[in-house]
Parts: C-alpha cells; structure tokens; sequence
C-alpha cells in the first residue's frame, strides 16, 4: 500500500530477504499486541468525554470516588502482561536479528568491505580485488557478509528492503549480514546526516543470479578504473556518486556508478589502521575536512 | 584599519559574516528567506525598543520585571521567551514542510540552510521553547501550590533566567550574524569537530546550550530545595498537588540530567578550542563517549520535558471533569518510576551502534518498561473522568486530543524500543514522526494547557475561549496533518535531516504534511490574535475571586492577579485538594484570625547581568573576540562575589496592617461577585467565584 507498484523495492514493508521479513513481522506482531493497551483509549476518551459531558445529568457524577482496588489490578498488570511478552519476542529476535550474526546458508557469504566517505559508500570485494561507488551488487539466495568503517565522519549503512542499519565510524568496523530471496534492485543509503551532500548518498543494491554476479565481476575487472592510493585520494573529496562517475567513470559504466579494479588487499584493513596511529593525521590528509577538499581543489 | 587591529576588536567576524546583507548580493529566494529572517530579528527588536519608548515602558519593564525576583514575574518572562522562540520555531518547521513538499523537485532551499533550519529548529523548540515554557509553569505554580512566599533562592532564580535568555539570544543573533551549526540538535562529533566545521556555527550551538544548560541546572536546584523545604505547614508529601509532584521529579531530573550535557559541550568546546581530541577520529578521540555522554542528558530530558505537562493534565482533568484526581498516590508512584527509569535507557538513541545483541535486549526492555507507569498514567486520567461532570474548556480540549495522540505515540514508542524495528527506522522520519507526536500531544499542548488555565491566576482575567478554541483545534489538525504522513514516508525508507529526495512515492505524504504546516501556522496565528483579544476585553472576563474553573488547589484560593507576597498568612494544610474541601465546607474564602508583617526579597540585577554578560561571554567566544569573553567572564564572577558578600541589601518589608487592608478589600470585593455555577464557566458573568453544584445521583 505505502510503496506504490515501483519494482524497486526501497523499504521493508515489501520484504526482500529474511532479515528484512522479520523485521516486518516483528513490527506487525509489536503492533498488534500493543494494541491490546492503546485501542481502549483511543476508543475510551471520546466515550467517556461524551458519556459524562457536564450538560448529561442523566450520567451518574461520583465528584469523590477516587480509588478503586478492582480496577488497579487491571490497569497496573495488563500493561505489565503486554511488556512480558513483548520482552520475550525483544529478546528473542534481537539475538536473531543481530546484524553481526551470520546468516545459515549452505554457501559461504559474499564478503563486502564497505567504506563510508562524504557522500558515497565505497564497496571493496576483497576475494576479487575490485570495488565499486554506487552500486553493491552480489548474489541472490548467499548471504552478504560486510565490514564497515568510514574514512571521514560517522554515517550509517542501510538497505531498508533487505535489512536494518548499521552505523560505520572511522577507526572501527561494524558488522552486517544480509541476504536478498529474490534477483531485483534495492535501494540503499545513508541515513546519517553528513553534510550538503547527503541527500545523494543513495546507491543501488542488486541482487543477481550467480551467473549474472560471475559475468558482473568480469566486466568490473575488465572494465573499471585503477583504485590506487592517488585515485582514492581524489575518491575520498566530498562527492556525490554522480560526481565519482564524472571523474572516474566511463561510457561502459552505468549511469551513476563508478568500478575500480586492482584494488590493494590492504586497503580496508590500512583505512581503518590509519586512525590508531601515535601522531594525530592531520586535517589535509583526513578526507571530509575542509582543508582535505581544499587540498584537492588547489591541485 | 589593519588587519591585526580588526581580529584583535572582532575576532573572526567579518562582513561576509552578516546575514542580512546577503539577499543584496545574491539575490535568489534561499538567500531573501535568510535575509528576511534576519531583518525579521532586527526589526522586531527595534520595534519593540520603539513601542516601549513611546508607551514611556522602559522604567516600568526595568523594575517591575527584569529585576524582579517574584517567581510569578520570573516565570512569566520565561513563558514570554518560550512564545518567541515557539514563534521562530514553528516558522522554521513551516519552511522545511515545505521544502519537502517540494522536495521532489529540489524545493527553493539550499542543502546548507535546510541543515541549519533543522540544527536551530530543534535546538530552539527543545532548549528555548518547551525549556522555558515549563520552568515558566513552574515557576508561576508551584510556590502558590506548596503555600510558600517565593523559591528558596529568589536570586538565583533570577540569574538562571538570565543565562536561560542568553543561550536564546545567541540563537537569535545567529540569524543576523554568522551562520548556525548544521549537526542537528545532538551536534553529534566528528561532524562537529572543527576540522570538518571550521565555522562560528557548533560554536554557536556549544554556547547556547551550555548556557542556558547552566541555568536550567541551577532552576533543577532551586526547584528540590524550595519543594523541599518551602512547604506550608501540614502540606506533607502526600498532600502536594500532582503538579508539584511533576515539578519535583522534573527538577531531580534536571539536576542529574543537565551536567551530562554540559560536560559533553565543554569536552567538544575543549576539541574546538584547544585541540583536545575527546571526540575526534584520531588520537584515541571516539564519538562514542559523546553519543552515551550526550543520551545520558538526552533521555531524562524527554521526561523532563513531558512531566510538567503530564502535571498540567492531571490538575486539567480534575478540575474540569468536577472531580478528584483519580488514583493520586498511583500517579506519584507513576511519576517517580518514570523519572528512576529514564536514567537506564539512553542506549536506545543508538541501538545500530555495533553493540551485541545482549546489551540491545536489555536496554530495549528497560524502555518498554517505561511503558507501563506511563500507561497507567493514562487510564487513571481516564478514570477521573468516569463519572465526572466534564466540560470541554480549551485545557480541556488540549488534554483530551492529548490522551488519544499521546498513545500513538506511545505505541510507535514500544515499536522504536526494539532494536529490530529501530534497526529499520532509525533516522527516518519515522522516528521524526514518534517525538514530535509525544512533544507535540504531549509537552506543546500540555504547556498550552496550562498556558490557558492558569493565565487568569497571574493577570487576573481569563483568556477569549473563541480564539482558544480555533487556536486549539488548528494545533491538533495541524498536528496530525504535517506529522502521520512522516510516520508513513519513514516506514518507507525516508532519512531525517533531507533536503530532497527522488522517490516520487514520498511526494502525497509532504504535500499533506505541507498542509498540516498551514493549519500549525493558523494555530500560531490565532495564539497571538488570542492574545490580542483578551486584553483588548479583558473586562468582560475579569477573574475577581481568583477561582474561575472551580478549581481544587490552593492557587486558586488567592486573588488573581496574585499579590506579591502570595498568602496574606501561611496557610495551614489538613487535606489533598485543600483549597476543592474548604469549599465544600463552606469555608473557602475565610479571613484569617492575625496577620503579621511579610518579608520579600529585594530586587536584584543578577538576571539582567547574567543575560547580558552571559550573551557577551557567548558572543565573544564565537567570534574569538577573547577581550570581550574575558571581559564578560569578570563581570559575570565578580559580580556574583560580591552579590555573595554584600548579601540581599534591599529586602522588602510589608506591614501587617497593609496586608490585612489589602485582603480585606479582596474579600469584601469577592463577597460582591454573584458565584456562577459551571454551565456559566464561558460566560462574562464568570467572574472567579465558583457556585456550589450538587448533581442527583442518577442511575446509570
């Protein structure tokens, strides 16, 4: 009802994975038994405001009654009821929701390295040495096995028709495990505000046949920009993925997204490293700061 | 003049910096709307300076209000500061409505001062709205419900509004000068470190906050202390009106919640300031410790917010339903676990930070556990109107659109407890959706409520209900409107804090939401036209008995407007609702057997001093214009010592023969007023002395 008849799934009201389907179930399933102590006032207030409206003398008036043991039981042990069974299904998905859990399958997830810059997420495939802007692509029916960290300030990862949020903060990886059940386009984002752009920090997660993910590499390796320490220095500016592709990208790359190739196994590993340091990193070698893009635009 | 020379006078601060010329330089619709803002803040402030030299106010305004230390004047003030700032606030709401209702089209505002729409919006409705509303309700309140003179510390009082008015200003001055931060009302770090906003923005963000959240401390002290101890004689705990008892728990909160705040806004100035890294990304800085640090505020400070106006609903619904508050010692059990709790779930405000699952579950629990007494809250307001004789006043109104909203978003609630579902809708407009239905339903109409039922006590003539009435009903429109649709859109996937956006789904949603902006502008309108209009006929709604609602509490015992002394004599208190049994009795308006001289505090510049050198302090740290933060700092030390050392020198002595000529001609005037029974509550006739009813005791 909410999402219109689009084939691009942008929310978890029309579930694409079974992360994202629980959540939705879980929703519903809070809802309705929460309904149980919100219906009655919804319904009560206007009753009793019309029932006992001062002109309606014919309603009995009590100016003093002021406590009723008999209805304490109720209103104290009803909500009291509601919170026990809501805790037990909070406890119970929480631990199977947790985006840090992998997820059963029988094949091995996809790994994904995801690095949040200003203002497009950087998607490394490490087991195939590419890596990609604005587009995340893998299988449908494996798991999608992610580290996330940021090379500029805090941001937060979602694919809402897949899964929930994670944040991505520099210095530290976090975790998410995802899987799409159907072949389709997902939308994905930042939900973190971090600056003007923001608004465009959305990418396409794309579910696709084994078949289809194997050729996808190929053409990636084939087809991409060279990712070594000078072109992710120009990567990591703020940026819209539009503006990557502008820079980066070329006529055999879709509209908006951006592939690079012969990307370092370290790099990930060395973006998260970099901020543990014992000297501080200094403003014009730390993407997302003013002196940073002011560096890039005198060169 | 040189360069060194400027920096060293101003600091950073330069022509760029000032707002108001923008719209002659760049001429399109982003700039004119900031530009007109700041001719907005300009003019007003001239206007004002002018109507107050023509009407010859300035000598009144100074002695009568700015130095006061009356806790009813102080709190008026602090409602005056709450209706400006609710007027910028909601302006600013108005303009991002519709922003975004455009926004598939890219809307007519630019990323940049959408995100300083949203930084000031939220900063001034939580820190300079509902702040000063409620210490402003308080303030009036509950020193007349405890039977007490004035707070404990009639000073300090003075000087929390003070700095309360200064972290305002530097809100309002950021309009004119300079720009304001653009990292939301939380300025979560690193985005506000200075490497990546090099600007006056945070800072003006840093100071406003701190200031104000110093005062807001020293309020949470005055406020424990007078309840405390203040109390008139017999008033036990258990007899103070459940106000007082909102107040009380909102001032414990307000003492343990605010230096958390503090703290994290004095460790980000630190990384602002002096190259500290407690927030930065490098060398061991980590934004976690400002998010806990932040939510350790944030949180109780929500219940800070909503328990003033769950107060204001409990008197409402008593009174206007005829009847005792349903459930008392139930409510204040309520209350206090509400307040006990809300100190153990500040880790909801980030579920999706990467802690295991464990934690999650155990601080989700804990939230919905807040659930419960607050539930029960709910149904005993509902049971004090079962069998009432219920008349729709506008507080009325307020509360009754505010028990059926305030569930929803009790529900949504409970749905953003679990981690699962926060997973999802963390940082959508779901969540946008989930506070303005509590703080709007619940806090902006609690304060409106009280706004209306207790403006009679304070300048002693009730408010037009027409307008009241339209006010209301355009509020709760208004409300629903701009606010279910964002419920809808954030379920959908749609990020808070975005200027655009390029799902033409969302588009229906903000064009209905676009709508409800209109109807909370009329609201806001009607506010002021309401205003107008009851003091333009204010005889025609006179409060002379000081008793316009046939109310419960001893506030209502004294004569509206209230003297400065309070009570005549201290009252002796043998009963809950001591004021609702002496009528019953027959002895509501009694005079008392002696009267002895009273003794009031003097007057004292605290206030004016802490408002102006704490806005100097402020300014000049913005602006690194170190002499006048310095300056400001001296002034604002010294003369506190020597306010300390010299002690009160003016205190304020009124005679007992005063006194008593005083309430004998109130008494004299109240015995004259014909009592009105309550079908007459609108009516002209209503004149503050309320008619005993007896209702046959009809069967069901």
């Amino acid at each position: 009802m909410l999402t219109g008849c689009s084939d691009k799934s942008q929310s978890f009201l029309t579930p694409d994975g079974p992360v994202s389907a629980l959540e939705h179930y879980h929703l519903w399933l809070i809802t309705l038994i929460t309904l149980i102590v919100v219906a009655p006032v919804v319904v009560g207030v206007p009753l009793l405001a019309w029932r006992y409206r001062y002109g309606n003398t014919r309603a009995r008036y009590a100016p003093n009654w002021d406590f009723s043991t008999a209805l304490e039981w109720p209103m104290w042990l009803v909500p009291v009821a509601i919170v026990a069974v809501l805790s037990v299904y909070l406890w119970i998905y929480t631990h199977e929701l947790d985006p840090y859990r992998p997820i059963a399958a029988d094949k091995p997830p996809l790994r994904v390295q995801v690095v949040g810059l200003d203002w497009k997420w950087l998607f490394i495939y490490p087991d195939y040495h590419i890596a990609t802007v604005g587009e995340l692509a893998f299988p449908q029916d494996r798991p999608v096995s992610m580290e996330l960290t940021t090379d500029t300030v805090m941001q937060s990862f979602m694919i809402p028709a897949l899964g929930g949020q994670i944040y991505a903060m520099p210095g530290m990886v976090t975790r998410l495990n995802l899987e799409a059940d159907r072949t389709g386009e997902f939308e994905g984002m930042n939900t973190q505000y971090n600056g003007d752009g923001f608004h465009a920090q959305h990418f396409q997660a794309v579910a696709i046949t084994p078949q289809d993910f194997d050729r996808w590499v190929k053409t990636v390796q084939h087809n991409g920009a060279a990712l070594n320490p000078t072109s992710y220095g120009i990567l990591a500016r703020s940026s819209t993925p539009a503006e990557v592709h502008n820079q980066f990208g070329d006529a055999a790359m879709p509209k908006d997204i951006t592939f690079f190739n012969d990307v370092a196994s370290r790099l990930f590993a060395g973006i998260v490293m970099r901020y543990h340091g014992d000297r501080a990193v200094s403003p014009a070698e730390e993407p997302g700061t003013v002196a940073y893009n002011a560096k890039l635009a005198s060169k | 003049m040189s360069h060194s020379f400027w920096s060293l006078v101003f600091g950073r601060l330069d022509f760029d910096s000032l707002d108001f010329l923008k719209a002659f330089f760049h001429p399109d619709l982003n700039d004119v709307i900031l530009s007109g803002a700041s001719w907005v803040v300009i003019l007003g402030a001239v206007v004002t300076a002018a109507l107050l030299t023509w009407f010859r106010l300035w000598v009144p305004l100074w002695s009568k209000w700015l130095i006061s230390v009356d806790h009813k004047r102080i709190g008026v003030m602090y409602i005056v500061l709450a209706l400006i700032m609710l007027a910028r606030g909601v302006l600013e709401g108005v303009v991002m409505r519709a922003q975004q209702a455009d926004g598939l089209h890219g809307g007519f505002v630019s990323a940049d001062h959408f995100a300083q729409l949203f930084s000031t919006h939220g900063t001034i409705m939580i820190f300079f709205m509902a702040m000063p509303f409620l210490t402003g309700l308080i303030n009036i309140v509950v020193p007349l419900q405890i039977g007490a003179r004035d707070v404990s510390f009639p000073m300090l009082n003075s000087l929390s509004l003070g700095l309360t008015v200064s972290g305002a200003m530097l809100v309002m001055i950021s309009l004119v000068i300079g720009d304001f931060s653009t990292g939301g009302w939380t300025a979560y770090p690193p985005y506000t470190e200075p490497d990546f906003q090099p600007g006056a923005g945070v800072d003006y963000w840093i100071w406003a906050v701190t200031i104000a959240g110093l005062g807001s401390t020293l309020t949470g002290i005055n406020f424990v202390v007078t309840i405390l101890k203040e109390r008139a004689p017999g008033m036990t705990l258990l007899r103070m009106p459940i106000f007082t008892w909102n107040a009380l728990c909102t001032s414990l909160l307000l003492v343990f919640a605010m230096p958390p705040l503090t703290v994290a806004g004095l460790m980000l100035a630190a990384d602002r300031y002096l190259g500290f890294h407690f927030f930065t990304n490098t060398l061991g800085g980590n934004m976690m410790n400002y998010a806990n640090l932040f939510w350790q505020f944030g949180h109780p400070e929500v219940y800070i917010l909503i328990l003033p106006a769950f107060g204001v609903y409990g008197e409402v619904i008593a009174t206007f339903s005829g009847k005792r508050l349903y459930g008392y010692v139930t409510l204040v059990i309520a209350t206090m676990a509400i307040g006990f709790l809300s100190f153990g779930v500040w880790l909801h405000h980030f579920f999706t930070m990467g802690q295991d699952a464990d934690v999650n579950a155990v601080f989700g629990i804990a939230t919905m556990l807040i659930g419960i007494p607050t539930g029960v809250k709910v149904y005993d307001w509902m049971a004090t109107m079962f069998r009432g004789r219920i008349r729709f006043s506008v507080p009325m109104v307020y509360a009754l659109a505010f028990m059926v909203l305030f569930v929803l978003g009790g529900l949504t609630g409970i749905l953003l407890a679990n981690p699962t579902v926060d997973f999802q809708v963390h940082n959508t407009l779901f969540l946008v959706a989930h506070f303005h239905n509590m703080l709007i339903p619940g806090t902006l109409f609690g304060m409106l409520a009280g706004y209306t039922y207790w403006f009679p006590k304070v300048f002693g003539f009730r408010l037009n209900d027409r307008w009241g009435y339209i006010a209301a009903f355009s509020w709760i429109i208004g409300y629903f409107l701009a606010f279910m649709p964002l419920y809808a859109v954030g379920l959908m996937g749609m990020t808070r804090r975005t200027v655009s956006y390029t799902n033409s789904a969302f588009e229906p949603w903000f064009l209905v939401a676009g709508a409800g902006a209109f109807f909370v502008t009329v609201a806001l309108v009607s506010l002021c036209v309401q205003l107008y209009v009851s003091i333009r006929d204010r005889e025609l709604t006179r409060d002379i008995g000081g008793d316009p609602w046939n109310a419960r509490t001893l506030e209502w015992a004294t004569p509206s407007p209230v003297p400065a002394y309070n009570f005549p004599v201290m009252p002796h208190i043998h009963a809950l609702d001591a004021f609702a049994v002496a009528k019953e009795a027959g002895f509501g308006y009694q005079e008392p057997t002696s009267y002895s001289d009273i003794h009031l505090p003097g007057n004292t510049w605290a206030g004016v001093i802490a408002a102006v050198f704490g806005t100097a302090l402020g300014f000049g740290l913005v602006w690194h214009m170190w002499w006048l933060a310095w300056l400001s700092l001296a002034v604002l030390a010294v003369s506190l010592i020597a306010r300390a050392l010299l002690g009160d020198r003016h205190p304020v002595k009124i005679p007992a023969t005063e006194v008593r000529r005083q309430y004998r001609a109130w008494l004299e005037k109240v015995r004259a007023v014909t009592p009105v029974t309550r079908a007459l509550e609108w009516d002209h006739r209503n004149c503050g002395v309320a008619a005993t009813e007896y209702f046959e005791e009809a069967a069901e």
